[in-house]
């Protein structure tokens, strides 16, 4: 069964055991963060909030709370306007180790 | 809030935009929560699936916040005077036709001072990308008025509240000839990316307008927050209407914005005209212009 | 390297300046015109754009003189010779865009056939008070390159020079003739193309990876690359360092600008063209350009006649003025008489570099039409009071 499936299906779709959903490693470039708070009104999965520690600018940059929620949308690295945060791809092994 | 880990891969891994960008110049200019950066991230990602080498893309910018993304590709780019990008983009594209070239400016430059060359580069389907990056204002040189500015917002050089009528910017590059018009509003990322890698594959005047925050001048004055609430402005309040008709596109001053792409259509370019033209009537005796001469 | 003949009319015809100004431009190499039609230089703009289509060149009308000169800028980055023609009137309006072209260090050429003015002026008559202009036009500190044709056969020559200057120098040079020469037809001998030397753009050799932009040679001036080739650069009309990059610091600034004068300053010697006519012996010099030089001629003559000696100081390139001859000069010999359709701004010039050593007398004009040579030799008859 594939974690992170919080949704309820009223019918469960027919690839369902053969669904994979992917997950993401997000990275965060502190120094260059704005704080504008794009990346987490935005994500559809709340992985990240605004964090209290400061950047050297003084903003507070984002910090992950739903590490495991992400899966990999790529929502964040689009939105933000100053390339301070991106997500990489999971690699499978990581992801059962952390489900286990 | 609760304390966690963060979640941080061991080695150094770069941002993958960053081939495409002057990182020796980042973090750039523009302010926080303000979505030009947003926009050239936007512009990346349509970078990366267009469908000719990289080497050929050449950005042509004017003057203006939006205008200085010209500064922060790594491509050839130009930041030329204010309102001239458009010409500019018209010689380095006739020079060497097989440069893909993107005029990226901001409403001021491009429609302002630019209006007249906006016109007849659409008129006579130019092959250029035009993206207007419009977020209402003069915003460089601290919010004056702009001709895209809603009635009744509080710009600095309209401190009573604008009473001019704005222009319909999609209808405006519609109606005088070009081929690709569409709209998106900055949060539309993905829309948007698509659309501008459409648009640089297709040969012609295309013209997409992108709604954009700004945070430090019109939302500020105009009391709508930060950048941040403007763009849930915009998710609450743009609709996506495909192929609508560009004389309904009209912004009001806080209200619904029509997003979509309106027009996509086919027409004979600038260059293609001229040299099916020569031909026909100088037959052999015409030698069309091949490129980079010296 | 040598002209394409493709585009080089060997022979002998009967053209007018504008006209000879077209053969010109296309022997030299030019292939892309954007212009706007303006009386007296439409003629330019007409032969280039029946000419262009045989012999691979684009013609562009555009809609107005800004965007004319922002299109030459732009193809001239796109790597081909580049030109715009245009008058008085489009002549302001192309300041912007010129200063651009300086600013980027971009080879161009732009052809001012003066008229009548200020403002619209006298559209079909000649003047010749844009030279000031031509020097100082648009803001900021910058120098250029300006020649004054004085016959249809000049303005063929003076345009190749033209192109070849501004590819030497990486800067826009500026052909100021006048209505008069623009309009007149007379003959006009164009060589074999082994005959025209050309330079050629100084593209670098150097890979992406080493090059600069803005890195200036020994002689002060970069190498030049096209957009299109891999070479990533950014080109702004903000005051930037070698990279390219805007800096916005008064050390950029003064690099930057000091080095966009002394490009053209510490070559002035280089770039001294002039004809001397009757200098030999001569104690008044007249100091004339374009039409007004040919009508001094008469002027000349009738005081030789009477025995007074004088001579034509004939400068074909005006800017960088001719400093170091006007200098010298002025020890020698008793007055400078400047001649120019204008009321005074060549001869402010004149009088700065004589240096209170000799008399400078100006004989100035409205414009729309030449002076009578009557009026020059009256003047040259008070400079040896």
């Amino acid at each position: 069964m594939p974690s992170g499936t919080d949704g309820k299906f009223w019918r469960k779709p027919l690839d369902y055991d053969k669904l994979e959903i992917p997950h993401g490693e997000i990275h965060i470039i502190k120094e260059r963060c704005k704080g504008c708070g794009f990346c987490v009104e935005y994500c559809p999965r709340d992985v990240l909030e605004l964090s209290t520690e400061f950047n050297t600018k003084g903003y507070h940059p984002p910090q992950v709370v739903k590490g495991e929620a992400c899966v990999h949308c790529g929502l964040c690295e689009m939105l933000c306007p100053e390339f301070a945060i991106f997500v990489t791809e999971k690699p499978k092994e990581e992801v059962k180790k952390v489900e286990s | 809030m609760k304390a966690v880990e963060t979640v941080e891969a061991p080695e150094v891994v770069e941002h993958p935009l960053e081939s495409l960008l002057r990182m020796d110049r980042i973090p750039h200019i523009w302010c926080s929560t303000c979505g030009i950066g947003t926009v050239l991230t936007s512009f990346a990602e349509a970078v990366k699936k267009v469908e000719f080498p990289l080497e050929k893309i050449c950005v042509v910018s004017g003057i203006g916040c939006s205008g200085r993304i010209a500064g922060y590709v790594k491509l050839d780019s130009f930041h030329s005077t204010h309102g001239r990008a458009i010409p500019f983009a018209t010689g380095l594209k006739l020079a060497n036709p097989e440069l893909k070239v993107v005029v990226f400016s901001g409403d001021g430059d491009i429609v302002g001072i630019g209006g007249n060359h906006l016109i007849h580069a659409a008129r006579r389907n130019m092959d250029i990308v035009v993206l207007c990056i419009n977020n209402f204002v003069y915003a460089m040189t601290g919010g004056q008025v702009a001709a895209t500015t809603p009635l009744t917002a509080n710009t600095s050089t309209s401190p009573y509240g604008n009473f001019e009528q704005p222009f319909s910017l999609p209808h405006l590059a519609a109606s005088c000839g070009a081929v690709y018009v569409a709209r998106w509003t900055a949060l539309d990322v993905r829309r948007l990316a698509k659309s501008m890698t459409e648009a640089l594959n297709k040969k012609g005047f295309s013209f997409i307008e992108i709604i954009c925050p700004c945070s430090t001048i019109y939302a500020r004055r105009n009391k709508l927050g930060t950048g941040l609430d403007l763009m849930k402005f915009y998710h609450d309040n743009s609709v996506i209407k495909h192929g609508a008709d560009t004389r309904e596109l009209d912004i009001e001053f806080q209200k619904k914005i029509i997003v979509g792409k309106f027009i996509d259509r086919e027409r004979p370019t600038f260059l293609d005209a001229h040299n099916d033209w020569m031909k026909q009537k100088l037959k052999d005796k015409f030698i069309p212009h091949g490129g980079p001469q010296c | 390297m040598k002209a394409d003949p493709k585009g080089v009319l060997t022979g002998a015809h009967y053209l007018d300046g504008d006209h000879a100004c077209s053969e010109g431009a296309i022997a030299a190499g030019c292939r892309f015109l954007a212009g706007y039609p303006i009386t007296p230089s439409t003629e330019v703009a007409e032969r280039v754009a029946e000419r262009f289509p045989h012999v691979g060149g684009i013609f562009i009308q555009m809609e107005d003189e800004m965007a004319s000169m922002a299109a030459v800028v732009g193809a001239a980055w796109g790597g081909v010779k580049s030109m715009t023609v245009t008058s008085g009137p489009g002549f302001s309006l192309m300041m912007e865009n010129i200063g651009l072209a300086a600013m980027m260090e971009t080879p161009c050429v732009v052809i001012n056939v003066q008229r009548g003015g200020p403002s619209t002026g006298l559209p079909t008559l000649p003047g010749q008070a844009d030279m000031m202009q031509a020097r100082w036009g648009s803001h900021g500190d910058y120098e250029i390159i300006a020649l004054s044709p004085n016959s249809p056969q000049e303005c063929f020559e003076v345009v190749i020079k033209a192109f070849n200057l501004s590819e030497k120098y990486r800067v826009p040079v500026l052909v100021m003739a006048d209505e008069c020469v623009g309009h007149m037809t007379e003959k006009v001998v164009i060589p074999e193309a082994d005959e025209i030397e050309l330079y050629p753009r100084r593209y670098t050799k150097l890979p992406p990876r080493e090059y600069l932009p803005f890195k200036p040679g020994k002689d002060l001036i970069p190498e030049m690359v096209k957009a299109g080739d891999g070479y990533k650069i950014h080109i702004t009309g903000l005051t930037h360092d070698e990279k390219g990059y805007p800096a916005m610091s008064w050390e950029a600034q003064e690099k930057l600008v000091r080095r966009l004068v002394e490009k053209i300053r510490l070559h002035a010697d280089e770039l001294v063209d002039v004809e001397e006519m009757e200098m030999e012996d001569a104690q008044v010099v007249i100091f004339s350009y374009g039409i007004s030089s040919r009508v001094s001629i008469p002027a000349i003559q009738k005081a030789r006649k009477e025995g007074i000696k004088v001579g034509l100081l004939r400068p074909i390139i005006v800017w960088p003025f001719p400093e170091k001859k006007v200098r010298e000069l002025a020890k020698k010999i008793k007055a400078f008489v400047v001649v120019e359709m204008n009321y005074g701004q060549m001869y402010y010039e004149v009088e700065r570099c004589a240096g209170g050593n000799c008399k400078t007398i100006l004989v100035p004009h409205g414009g729309g039409w030449v002076h009578d040579p009557e009026d020059i030799y009256k003047a040259i008859k008070e400079a040896v009071k």
